[in-house]
């Protein structure tokens, strides 16, 4: 069976219910742990992964009335499902229980087969629920299913001040031709692995992949203290990512990467486009035209970043870039400052 | 007839589904709580403590319907919802409820 050696938590200050509900769920084959009042019980759920709490509601310190609230704020353990177990009398209490956030109720002292029950069905819902997550968390990345999980999901977008950045890897189609394919798949996943370590080290999003190109947003869904300097950051850990990635290759007699970011800075309209059972989160605006086409620009610069005049002006001096000058770009009716940005020494 | 305490369905249900041993150390965790509880009910009591004699006499009833002690849950439930007693009778006959059935439960466990 699935559930079996599920980890539960008994919360409860009763020694004896304690005892009793423990050996219970020990029979039926779970890892039981026990806490003695809420305090205790939320300790334990912070210090290691729980599939179920069994919350008692009369406790000393804190009781479970305030342990459903605190987990209820904490996004990391909203999700615990909670049986609650009391024998408080009143449906009263019961409705107060499940407007926390219970899923379940038993009164005590416990029926051992309604126990079962409960236990099985709410540990299936939790693994239905985990499976769903993983999917999105898989498919989007941790920001954007943070976005879902507490905004749902809706098409749309809204304006947002953000910085976009887009990066390739250069003459990928050599590297294509002169390697087998399964050779250039384990190289793409350890490039992606690589950038997307440095960009969500800054607090942006990766939300495109396009074969050995990314597209990513600093500044939204989540919002980013300084989106600018954050992507310019992730820039330069790009860089030197993959020429640590480069002194591997070398060692294997393997031929170097290298990499063009283009990064722009402006209003954008951010939000999930697409239809309502496939949709992507991105953003549409000036900003990801001009950083695509300083993108582009990277191999005619011969410089591995490039960005535009409002990000260069948000960096307020503390990272130093070269000025290169008015660049004319396609589909552009005005010049664009275009800067460069030297890899650190 | 002091079977009459504890009903033996209960308790009989309780070994089957918990294990006989288990029911005996169980019944002993019991026998260390329970005074504590009721002098827990005596303290609150005498500081007029109402929430903390109601909580006690709550812990109680609920660990004696656990073994199928009823008449000594119904005692303690009828100190729980009563409020604050006007004097120790009802804690005086509830120890006394709970010394006889803690006597066959003894009994009970004992093989």
């Amino acid at each position: 069976m699935a559930d079996r050696g599920a980890r539960l938590l008994v919360a409860d200050d009763n020694k004896v219910n304690r005892l009793l509900l423990t050996r219970s769920l020990e029979l039926q084959g779970h890892r039981v742990a026990s806490a003695e009042n809420g305090r205790v019980a939320l300790d334990k759920l912070r210090a290691e992964a729980f599939d179920l709490l069994l919350l008692d509601m009369e406790m000393p310190e804190m009781d479970g009335f305030q342990v459903m609230e605190q987990l209820a704020a904490d996004s990391a353990l909203r999700d615990i499902p909670v049986i609650v177990t009391s024998s408080l009398e009143g449906v009263a209490h019961v409705v107060r229980c499940i407007e926390l956030g219970a899923d379940d109720f038993l009164h005590k002292p416990v029926n051992p087969v309604l126990l079962k029950a409960r236990v099985d069905s709410s540990l299936e819902k939790k693994r239905l629920r985990d499976q769903q997550k993983e999917l999105v968390r898989r498919f989007a990345t941790s920001e954007v299913a943070a976005d879902l999980q507490q905004g749902g999901f809706a098409l749309g977008g809204k304006r947002v001040q953000a910085t976009v950045m887009f990066c390739d890897i250069r003459g990928f189609t050599a590297i294509v031709e002169s390697q087998g394919p399964e050779e250039t798949i384990e190289l793409l996943n350890t490039y992606y692995t690589l950038m997307f370590e440095a960009i969500t080290a800054q607090g942006g999003v990766v939300n495109q992949m396009i074969g050995d190109g990314l597209m990513a947003i600093f500044g939204a869904p989540l919002p980013v203290a300084e989106p600018p300097l954050a992507a310019v950051r992730a820039a330069l850990d790009m860089i030197e990512m993959i020429e640590l990635l480069n002194a591997e290759r070398a060692a294997q007699g393997k031929a170097a990467l290298a990499i063009g970011i283009g990064i722009a800075t402006g209003e954008v309209i951010a939000g999930y486009t697409g239809t309502q059972s496939r949709a992507t989160y991105t953003c549409i605006g000036d900003a990801v035209n001009v950083a695509a086409r300083l993108e582009a620009h990277t191999k005619v610069a011969r410089r591995g970043i490039l960005v535009d005049a409002p990000t260069q002006q948000a960096l307020s001096d503390r990272i130093t870039v070269d000025a290169l000058g008015a660049v004319m770009f396609k589909g552009k009716a005005q010049a664009v400052d275009v800067f460069a940005v030297p890899a650190a020494a | 007839m002091p079977d009459e305490l504890i009903d033996r369905t209960v308790f009989a249900e309780l070994q089957s589904t918990a294990g006989a041993d288990f029911v005996a150390e169980l019944v002993g965790t019991f026998f260390e709580e329970a005074p504590q509880m009721i002098a827990e009910m005596r303290s609150a009591m005498a500081a007029g403590a109402a929430e903390r004699f109601r909580r006690a006499a709550h812990s109680l009833k609920t660990n004696a319907h656990t073994f199928g002690a009823m008449a000594l849950g119904a005692q303690a439930r009828a100190l729980e919802l009563g409020g604050m007693p006007a004097d120790v009778g009802g804690i005086d006959a509830l120890e006394a409820a709970y010394a006889r059935s803690a006597a066959v439960l003894k009994e009970l466990t004992r093989g």
